[in-house]
C-alpha cells in the first residue's frame, strides 16, 4: 500500500514522516524519525519496551499504526529530559540503580512518568500494579519501585 | 535473509521498509461516522475492524489474518459513551477500560464491573483497550464479557441492513467466536440496571494481576436468586445451571455453599493448556465458588 504522510507532535515538535498503514508507530518512531530511544521487544504488547506517551496516556506503540498517530501529541524517553538535566523521575532511577541493560527503562519512564502526572501521589502496591505491564529481566523491580516513590515525592516538594 | 556474515541483508531493494515491517500489508481507513464504517465493511468481504488494537494487532504482527482494510472505528465518538437509560448502564462500543476506571456512573451503576476492571490487562493496555474489542474478541478468559454474560447484558449489532439485539449468552457462541456478521458492527452494550439490594462477589486465579486469567469465577446473589458463572474454563464464561438450581429456594448456608461449590467444579468441563492442567481448573472452580459465595453472603465457610 502506498505510504502516507504523518504529521503529528513528537516531545513538543513538529514532525512529519511517511508510513504506509501496516507500519507500526514504534517502527515510526524508530525508522522514520530516528528516535531510536523506544525500544521493541515482544511486539504484541506483553512487555512495555515499547511505550510511548499519546496525548498524556501511556500506550504501547507496537499495538497501534503510525497512521493513527495523526494529529497526536506524543512523548518518547528522548522528550523527559536530556543527559545534563534528567528529569526528577530519571534522576531517582540513576540513584536507586532501577536499571542495569536499560532494555526495559524507556517503557518504564514513559509509563511512570504519565502515571506520576495523574496521580502524584501513588501508593507502593499501586506503583507496582502498574509496573506489571511492564518486565524487566534484570533489576527484580525493588529498586524500580523505590525510584518512582521517591521520584513522586521530589516531584510533590518541589511543587509545594 | 542473512549473509555470510551473519549480518542481515536488506529484504530486496524494491521496498527498503520491507524487513521493518511486521503485519501483511492492508489499506486504512478512518470514517467519521458510524453509517460511512457500516458501508466501508459491507462494501468488502475483507475488511475488518479496528478498535484499541490491543487483541488485533498482535494477531496483525504475527501474520494471523490479512485483512484487505481496516476500518478504524476510534474516531466514532457516537460509540463512545457512557450512559444511563431506564436505570441501566449502556456503554458505547468503543469505551475503553480507562474511561470505566474513572466513571463514577460505572462504580455507581455496576460495581462488579468496576471491581473487574482491575484484573483486565494493565494500565498501558487499559487506556486503549475498548469493550467492543474485548467483547468481539470473544476470548474465554476475558473478565469484561464474563461480568456481561452473569448480569445478562445485551449487546447492540447494526449493520446497513439494520439492526438487532442479543442477549450475551446469543452473543458469544465460543472461543473467538461471536454471532457477529462479517458486515456487522457492535455498537453497544446494554446492562440491566442493578438492584440496590444485590450482593456480588469476584475471584479469580491469573499469574499475576493484570495477566489472563487461569480461572475465575463471579456470583449474583439477589432476593430468590444466586447466578454462578465460570470463565477461563471452557470456550467461553458460562452459568452454571446444577450449582446454581442446588441453592434455588435455600438458606446460604455453610452446607448449601459448599455443596453449590462441589457442584460448580463438576459441571464444568475444562480444558489443559500450558497454564494449568484441566483437573487444576476444576478444583480451583471449587475453591473460586466457594469464595465469591461466601464473601457476597458473609455467611464463614472457613473458620
Ligand atoms: C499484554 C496484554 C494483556 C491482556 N490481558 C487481558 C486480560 O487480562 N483480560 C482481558 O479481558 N483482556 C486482556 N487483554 C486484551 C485486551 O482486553 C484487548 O483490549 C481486548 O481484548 C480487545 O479490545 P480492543 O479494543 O483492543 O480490540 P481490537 O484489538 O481492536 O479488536 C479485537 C477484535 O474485535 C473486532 N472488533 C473490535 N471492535 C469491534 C466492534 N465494535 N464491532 C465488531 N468487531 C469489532 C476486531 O476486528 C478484532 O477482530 C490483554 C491484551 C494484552 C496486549
Ligand atoms: S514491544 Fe510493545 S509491548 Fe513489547
Ligand atoms: S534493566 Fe535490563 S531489562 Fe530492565
Amino acid at each position: 500500500m502506498t505510504p502516507r504522510t504523518v504529521k503529528l507532535r513528537v516531545n513538543g515538535e513538529a514532525r512529519e514522516g511517511q508510513a504506509e498503514p501496516r507500519l507500526l508507530l514504534a517502527d515510526f518512531l524508530r525508522h522514520e524519525l530516528h528516535l531510536t530511544g523506544t525500544h521493541v521487544g515482544c511486539e504484541h504488547g506483553v512487555c512495555g519496551a515499547c511505550t510511548v506517551i499519546v496525548d498524556g496516556r501511556a500506550m504501547r506503540s507496537c499495538l497501534m499504526f503510525a497512521v493513527q498517530a495523526e494529529g497526536t501529541e506524543i512523548t518518547t524517553v528522548e522528550g523527559l529530559g536530556t543527559p545534563e538535566n534528567l528529569s526528577p523521575l530519571q534522576d531517582a532511577f540513576h540513584r536507586h540503580h532501577a536499571l542495569q541493560c536499560g532494555f526495559c527503562t524507556a517503557g518504564i519512564l514513559t509509563t511512570m512518568t504519565a502515571l506520576l502526572k495523574e496521580e502524584p501521589d501513588p501508593t507502593p502496591d499501586r506503583v507496582r500494579e502498574v509496573l506489571s505491564g511492564n518486565l524487566c529481566r534484570c533489576t527484580g523491580y525493588i529498586p524500580i519501585v523505590d525510584a518512582v516513590l521517591d521520584a513522586a515525592e521530589k516531584i510533590r516538594a518541589a511543587k509545594a | 535473509m542473512w549473509s555470510a556474515s551473519g549480518r542481515r541483508l536488506r529484504a530486496s531493494s524494491a521496498n527498503p521498509r520491507a524487513d521493518q515491517v511486521k503485519p501483511p500489508p492492508f489499506d486504512y481507513a478512518k470514517p467519521a461516522s458510524l453509517s460511512e464504517a457500516l458501508e466501508l465493511l459491507a462494501s468488502d468481504d475483507d475488511a475488518k475492524i479496528l478498535a484499541g488494537g490491543q487483541s488485533f494487532v498482535p494477531v496483525l504482527n504475527f501474520r494471523l489474518a490479512s485483512p484487505s482494510l481496516l476500518i478504524d472505528i476510534n474516531g466514532l465518538a457516537e460509540l463512545g459513551r457512557i450512559s444511563l437509560v431506564d436505570g441501566g448502564l449502556r456503554l458505547g462500543a468503543i469505551v475503553r477500560y480507562r474511561d470505566l476506571e474513572d466513571s463514577e456512573l460505572v462504580a455507581a451503576e455496576n460495581p462488579l464491573l468496576a471491581h473487574a476492571l482491575h484484573h483486565i490487562a494493565h494500565y498501558q493496555i487499559r487506556n486503549r483497550g475498548t469493550v467492543g474489542g474485548s467483547s468481539s474478541h470473544a476470548d474465554p478468559s476475558a473478565e469484561f464479557p464474563a461480568v456481561s454474560a452473569l448480569c445478562g447484558a445485551e449487546y447492540v449489532l447494526q449493520s446497513i441492513r439494520g439492526s438487532r439485539v442479543l442477549p450475551a449468552d446469543e452473543f458469544f457462541l465460543g472461543a473467538l467466536t461471536t454471532a457477529l456478521e462479517a458486515d456487522e458492527i457492535l455498537t453497544e452494550i446494554r446492562f440491566p440496571p442493578w438492584p440496590r439490594d444485590r450482593r456480588w462477589a469476584f475471584e479469580e486465579i491469573a499469574p499475576r494481576l493484570g495477566d489472563f486469567a487461569i480461572l475465575g469465577a463471579a456470583v449474583l446473589l439477589d432476593p430468590g436468586e444466586t447466578r454462578i458463572l465460570v470463565f477461563g474454563a471452557g470456550d467461553r464464561a458460562s452459568r452454571l445451571p446444577r450449582a446454581e438450581a442446588a441453592l434455588r429456594g435455600r438458606t446460604l448456608d455453610k452446607a448449601a455453599i459448599l455443596e453449590a461449590a462441589k457442584l460448580a467444579s463438576e459441571e464444568i468441563e475444562p480444558q489443559g493448556d500450558i497454564h494449568a492442567t484441566a483437573e487444576y481448573r476444576k478444583a480451583m472452580a471449587e475453591v473460586l465458588v466457594e469464595r465469591c459465595l461466601e464473601r457476597a453472603s458473609g455467611v464463614k465457610v472457613v473458620a
